[in-house]
């Protein structure tokens, strides 16, 4: 059997950082195998390691030092302590098994507003697109970009398109978009350039709360259609 | 007691040492945009490191104190003037309550900090108490400050600030600042301001030189590059020769650090600063080392700046170089105000 670190490249990421990569065709099995070597370090690191960020198909962390002494010794460390874990966590080991989390989204025509473009761009029909978005099988890849934005991957290949022509400069809060064959929800109203399908009345991302994201890596997510009523409704109250 | 605000100035919030290890949930570092210069400016009111300051940006707040307070401006320097007359720049200052502080223009750099003696005492929100842009979250209403504003300070900003300043004035005599206000006869300098010349930051190769190409790599270190008012808290952007990118050159999304240089498909490119994203999918062409992300947070609109690559070994000793001469200055004005060990003490 081939060794599962075979396609593991570890290296330096700037001068307070590691950075593990894997490159493989199967990206699902890369983001399992990161996030479950991401939580294991994250039990396991020392004060000194103080970020542990995992991506689509890496993980990165980063370090402090104060001198040449310390920056040497520490990322030696980091480098070992990433070796380690992606060896112990190969590809066949028990990953640990993903939370499910319901997310309810509304398709009215203002919160959709690129609903009848994707429709004609993939040749559904917009109950079909819709269809197709609540039946894909969405797992968060990470979190990234902004404070709690989860990265969905998993959708329905019949929906891949790229990110729209020219971006809008406003997005609003809770918006479902998809692009690049993979879902986002905005936590905050931003700039953004995928396509608006939906919109939850969930707050994604709450700094006074605690945890303050809904979301986290690993998770799977089953978006639940609601009604305009309903979606005041939580607005209101989530 | 507070800090009532008259005038916001250009990008005035409230800034610490950032929130550190979250950015697996988007959370980038945050922080002041100068980490030494925050440090130094807390230092000369006798507050730690992480106490929360007042970050500026290129043109500065005006600010009335609600109480007697002791105060530092550092960093970038800026005209300032306190009930009119010139306000000293990397000064502990005694000023008294009701005293109206107007801060200008920056004469150099581009971030200024204002510590107050007991720090700015917003609520701590996620492990800090600095304003969050990306996130609307910390600092006063998780955002700049308006008009109006009111930035509270510690309650008992008033006497600490006076037995502060006993202290230092114990055996040297102050200086008039005004008809209310004082001051000390020396200063602290900075080490992250822009000299004379064109400002050189050294840097790390990034992850995605080979995917680049060597075509890429040579143009980015030969080029003069300046930076673009479109340049924040979450980055500076730069402008020069369009770098030669193929099209479609992405990279799968992964961690991004303060110091990153992304390059977009414009070719034109983007080195990270405090507030940016936690992850993202461009190509990285450089890290600019630990040591010098505080002088490029400083270069304003309109600088121009090469970069030059070193090797690790180099980027560490620069560091402990940048640490040894910020945490000597630290330790000695720790000494001025009577805590802690003297300044003989060799460093470790």
């Amino acid at each position: 059997m081939p060794a599962a670190s075979d396609d593991l490249c570890i290296q330096p990421f700037g001068d307070s950082g590691v950075i593990a990569g894997l490159d493989t065709v199967d990206q699902a099995r890369a983001n399992r195998r990161c996030l479950a070597v991401a939580e294991a370090l994250r039990r396991q690191a020392p004060a000194w390691l103080i970020d542990i960020v995992p991506g689509i198909a890496s993980v990165a962390v980063r370090f402090v030092a104060t001198t040449v002494n310390e920056a040497a010794t520490r990322r030696e460390a980091c480098r070992a302590l990433l070796a380690e874990a992606f060896d112990r966590l190969d590809a066949g080991a028990a990953l640990p098994s993903p939370r499910e989390v319901e997310i309810p989204v509304c398709h009215a025509p203002d919160l959709a507003p690129d609903l009848d473009e994707v429709a004609r761009a993939t040749g559904l029909s917009p109950d079909a697109v819709i269809a197709a978005h609540l039946a894909s099988p969405h797992r968060v890849l990470m979190l990234g970009f902004s404070p709690g934005t989860p990265y969905l991957g998993g959708l329905d290949p019949r929906l891949a398109l790229p990110r729209r022509a020219s971006p809008r400069t406003r997005v609003e809060a809770g918006s479902v978009g998809i692009a690049n064959g993979q879902c986002v929800i905005y936590p905050r109203a931003t700039p953004g350039g995928w396509h608006l399908i939906g919109r939850t009345p969930l707050r994604l991302f709450d700094a006074g709360r605690a945890p303050p994201a809904v979301l986290q890596a690993g998770d799977r997510v089953r978006f639940v259609a609601i009604g305009a009523d309903r979606f005041r409704q939580l607005a209101c109250d989530p | 007691m507070a800090l009532h605000v008259l005038r916001p100035g250009l990008l005035t919030t409230v800034q610490d040492l950032g929130r550190p290890g979250l950015q697996h949930i988007g959370v980038g570092p945050g922080g002041a945009m100068d980490q030494a210069s925050h440090r130094l400016a807390n230092a000369l009111v006798g507050n730690p490191g992480d106490a929360a300051t007042l970050e500026m940006a290129l043109v500065g707040p005006e600010l009335r104190f609600g109480s007697d307070a002791l105060v530092a401006l550092h960093g970038a320097p800026f005209s300032a003037r306190l009930d009119g007359v010139p306000m000293p720049w990397a000064r502990p200052v005694l000023v008294a309550a009701g005293a109206r502080l107007q801060v200008g223009n920056a004469t150099g750099g581009c971030y200024g900090y204002l510590a107050v003696a007991g720090g700015i005492d917003v609520p701590v929100v996620l492990q800090g108490r600095g304003t969050c842009l990306p996130g609307g979250f910390g600092g006063v209403a998780g955002a700049p400050l308006a008009a109006g504003s009111v930035v509270p300070l510690a309650a008992d900003v008033a006497d600490c600030s006076r037995a502060r300043f006993a202290r230092l004035t114990a055996s040297r005599a102050a200086v008039d600042i005004g008809p209310a206000s004082r001051s000390v006869r020396w200063f602290v300098p900075s080490f992250t301001l822009p000299g004379d010349g064109l400002p050189v930051i050294r840097a790390l190769p990034g992850l995605h030189v080979p995917l680049l190409g060597d075509a890429v790599r040579a143009a980015f270190l030969g080029a003069t590059w300046r930076v673009t008012p479109e340049s924040n808290r979450m980055g500076l952007r730069l402008a020069g020769p369009a770098l030669p990118v193929r099209p479609a050159t992405e990279v799968v999304t992964e961690a991004t650090w303060r110091g990153t240089v992304q390059v977009p498909p414009g070719g034109q490119p983007i080195a990270l600063l405090a507030d940016h994203q936690a992850t993202g999918g461009y190509p990285k062409i450089a890290e600019v080392i630990a040591a010098d992300t505080a002088l490029l947070a400083q270069l304003p609109p309109g600088a121009g700046l090469r970069v030059v690559t070193v090797d690790l070994a180099s980027a560490d000793a620069a560091l402990e170089e940048r640490e040894g001469q910020v945490g000597r200055l630290v330790r000695r004005l720790a000494w001025e105000f009577g805590h802690e060990r003297p300044p003989c003490t060799a460093s470790t």
